[in-house]
C-alpha cells in the first residue's frame, strides 16, 4: 500500500486533521480579551475564572486524558499556591514570573512524588490515596502555622511588578486579568500540542485499554506518572497565580472543597475535551455567582441534582451535548 | 480513657459497616452513605425532640424509614450506575450529598440539633475499677453485640454466606444462581438502616449538622478501606483502631492528630492496598 493511498483514508484524514488548529479555537481567547474591555468591574471575578479554567484543564489531562480519578488535585493547587506564598512573605524571591515556574516545579515534585507510589494503586485504593494525601498536605499546613500561617494564611504578599512595570492592584485587576490570560495561553496551547502529541494518544489508549497498552509495550507506568506529574505542574502554576492574583494564600486553596469543585466543573462542561474545562468553569462559575450568595441552599441543591442528572444521562458534560446534537444533525443531512 | 476512643469507634464501626459491604459487594463508591447516617439521626432526634418518642424507639423507626427509603434511591437510581465508572459513581454521590444538606437545610434548618439522651443514660456508671459515662458504655456494649450480631449473620446463615461468596467472587456467585440484585438491595437497605442508627445512636458523640455527611466523609472512607471490603470483622477492628487512636491524638496532640491518621492511612493501603483485613484479589 503506497502513503498516498494511506492518506486519502477518509478514516486516515480525518485522524490527521484532528490535530490542525481550527478557526474557533482563537475565539475563547479573542473573548477573554474582550471582557477585559467590556467589564473592567468584574475583572476580579474574570481573573478567577481564569484561574479556575487553567486549574480544571490540569485536571482534564489527568482524569480526562489518562483516566487516573484523583478526589486530591487541590494537592497541587495548595502546593503551588504555598510555594509562591512562602517565598514572597519571607521576601525571599518576590518575582511573578519566575515564582510561577517555582510554584510549578514545586507542585510538579509533588505529583512526582506520591504519583510514584500512589499510581501503583487503582480504583477505590487510588481514590482514597489522592484523599489522604491531599489531607495530609492540608493539616500539615495547618500544623505548620510558623511558616505557613495555619489557618488564618498568610497575607499581604509583597510581588514586585511584572517585568518591573505592571504593578498589581488588589483592589483593580487589571495588570492580574491580563497576566493570568497570558500565563493560561501559554499552558493551553502546551496542553493542547501534549494530547494530541504520541504521548497524548498513548494516554488515551492507556484510558480506553491499559492491558492492551501493556501489550503493546508502551511503559504504561512512567507514561502515567509524567503524566500526573505535568498535571501538578499546572495545578501548581494555577495555584502560584492565585496566591500572586489575590496576594494572598490560606487553606481554602488546599481543601476538599476546591478539589470537589474543580473536579464538578470539569465533568459539567465535559471531561477529555480541553474545551470542557473553560465551559464549565464559566456555567459554573457564573451560576454560582449570581445565585450562591443569594440562595445558597437552592443553589446546593440544584448543584446536586445537576451532578445526579449529568452521572446518569449526560456524562460528556455540556459539551457532550453539544457533540450530540451536531452529530446528530450530520447524520440527518446525508442519510 | 480508653473508653471513650472505644465508643467513639463503635459509632464508627456501626455507620461505615454497611458501607463497607455494599462496596465490596457491588464495587460502588458510594459517598453519600453518610447521607443516610444523617437522616438516620435526624429522624431520630425530630421524634424525640417534637413528638417525645423514647430514644429506641426512635432509633427503630429511624432505622427503618431510612432502610425504606435507600430501598427506593437503590432501585430507581444507584442501579443504573453499577456497570458505570468510578467517576460516574463519585459524582453521582457527591450530588446526592448535596441534595441530602440541601434537603435537610430546607426542611429543618442548618442548626446544629441537640439530642436528650435519655435520663438513665445521662449520668455516670461505677464499673468497679473506673467510673465512666453510661452513654459511652451503652455505644461499646451496643457496638459489640452489633458486631456479634452482623459476624454470626455473616458466617452461620445462608444469606451471609451469599454475601460472602458474592464478594470474593461476584461472577462464580451469579452462576451459582444467587440472585445479586436482590441480595443487594437488601444488603444495601440494611446498610443504609445501620448507618441510620450509628447516625441516630452516634448523634451525641458526632453532633448533628446539615455539614455532617461531607464532614465525616472522609473517616468512613478511611475505616472502610483501612479494613478491607466487604469484611464486617475488618471493620470492626479497623473502626475501634481509628476511633482509639482519632480520641488519643486529639487529646495529646490537638494540632498534628489527623496529619497521623492521613499518613498512617497511605503508608497501609500502600502496604496492603486490600485493606488491613482484606483478602488479596
Amino acid at each position: 500500500m503506497s502513503v498516498t493511498s494511506m492518506s486519502d483514508n477518509p478514516a486516515a484524514r480525518a485522524l490527521a486533521r484532528r490535530h490542525r488548529f481550527q478557526w474557533w479555537e482563537v475565539l475563547p481567547w479573542l473573548l477573554g480579551l474582550a471582557f477585559y474591555f467590556a467589564f473592567p468591574r468584574y475583572l476580579a471575578f474574570g481573573t478567577d475564572v481564569l484561574i479556575t479554567i487553567l486549574f480544571a484543564i490540569s485536571l482534564d489531562l489527568a482524569l480526562g486524558y489518562a483516566g487516573i480519578v484523583t478526589l486530591g488535585h487541590a494537592a497541587f493547587f495548595g502546593a503551588g499556591a504555598y510555594t509562591v506564598g512562602m517565598l514572597a512573605k519571607n521576601g525571599i524571591w518576590t518575582e511573578p514570573i519566575t515564582l510561577l515556574i517555582l510554584a510549578g516545579v514545586v507542585a510538579g515534585l509533588v505529583g512526582l512524588a506520591s504519583g510514584l507510589v500512589l499510581l501503583r494503586t487503582t480504583g477505590l485504593t487510588l481514590l482514597m490515596l489522592t484523599l489522604c494525601t491531599m489531607g495530609l498536605l492540608e493539616e500539615s499546613a495547618n500544623m505548620a502555622a510558623d511558616v505557613t500561617g495555619g489557618f488564618d494564611g498568610l497575607d499581604s504578599l509583597p510581588i514586585k511588578p511584572i517585568f518591573g512595570r505592571f504593578e498589581f492592584d488588589v483592589l483593580y485587576s487589571s495588570t492580574q486579568y491580563l497576566y493570568v490570560l497570558a500565563v493560561a495561553l501559554v499552558c493551553f496551547v502546551f496542553v493542547r500540542t501534549l494530547v494530541y502529541s504520541p504521548f497524548g494518544h498513548s494516554l488515551t489508549g492507556i484510558r480506553e485499554n491499559t492491558l492492551r497498552m501493556h501489550a503493546v509495550g508502551a511503559p504504561v507506568r512512567w507514561r502515567l506518572v509524567l503524566c500526573y506529574t505535568i498535571s501538578a505542574a499546572i495545578a501548581g502554576v494555577a495555584g502560584g497565580l492565585w496566591a500572586e492574583a489575590n496576594q494572598y494564600v490560606n487553606l481554602s486553596t488546599l481543601g476538599l472543597d476546591r478539589a470537589a469543585t474543580v473536579l464538578i466543573i470539569l465533568v459539567l462542561g465535559g471531561y477529555g475535551r480541553l474545551y470542557g474545562a473553560m465551559v464549565g468553569a464559566i456555567a459554573y462559575m457564573v451560576l454560582e455567582h449570581f445565585l450562591s450568595k443569594a440562595y445558597p441552599t437552592a443553589w446546593q441543591l440544584g448543584l446536586g441534582l445537576l451532578l445526579m442528572a449529568i452521572a446518569l444521562f449526560a456524562r460528556g458534560g455540556i459539551l457532550g451535548i453539544v457533540e450530540a446534537f451536531s452529530r446528530r444533525r450530520d447524520r440527518d443531512r446525508k442519510p | 480513657m480508653l473508653l471513650g476512643g472505644l465508643a467513639a469507634g463503635m459509632v464508627l464501626f456501626i455507620v461505615s459497616v454497611g458501607l463497607s459491604v455494599t462496596m465490596g459487594l457491588m464495587g460502588f463508591v458510594n459517598l453519600a452513605h453518610g447521607g443516610f447516617a444523617m437522616i438516620g439521626g435526624y429522624v431520630v432526634v425530630l421524634l424525640m425532640n417534637r413528638l417525645g418518642v423514647p430514644f429506641i424507639v426512635a432509633l427503630a423507626i429511624g432505622f427503618i424509614v431510612v432502610a425504606a427509603i435507600s430501598v427506593v434511591f437503590e432501585r430507581l437510581l444507584y442501579s443504573r450506575l453499577y456497570r458505570a465508572t468510578e467517576l460516574d459513581q463519585v459524582l453521582f454521590t457527591i450530588g446526592l450529598v448535596f441534595v441530602m444538606i440541601a434537603g435537610i437545610t430546607l426542611l429543618v434548618g442548618p442548626e446544629t440539633q441537640p439530642l436528650n439522651l435519655p435520663s438513665w443514660m445521662q449520668g455516670q456508671v461505677d464499673l468497679g475499677f473506673v467510673t465512666y459515662r453510661t452513654y459511652s458504655i451503652v455505644l461499646i456494649v451496643v457496638g459489640v453485640i452489633i458486631m456479634l450480631g452482623l459476624w454470626l449473620g455473616f458466617e452461620r446463615t445462608r444469606m451471609g454466606a451469599q454475601i460472602r461468596a458474592a464478594v470474593d467472587n461476584r461472577r462464580m456467585a451469579e452462576s451459582l444462581g444467587i440472585n445479586i440484585t436482590r441480595l443487594f438491595t437488601i444488603t444495601f437497605a440494611f446498610g443504609s438502616g445501620m448507618a441510620a442508627f450509628g447516625g441516630g445512636i452516634g448523634a451525641e458523640f458526632l453532633g448533628l449538622d446539615p455539614q455532617y455527611p461531607l464532614k465525616y466523609l472522609v473517616m468512613f472512607l478511611i475505616v472502610v478501606a483501612v479494613g478491607g471490603l466487604g469484611r464486617v470483622t475488618g471493620v470492626f477492628y479497623a473502626a475501634l483502631i481509628i476511633g482509639v487512636l482519632d480520641f488519643i491524638l486529639k487529646k495529646y496532640f490537638p494540632q498534628g492528630g489527623t496529619v497521623f491518621i492521613y499518613a498512617m492511612t497511605i503508608l497501609l493501603l500502600l502496604w496492603r492496598p486490600q485493606g488491613l483485613f482484606g483478602r488479596a484479589p
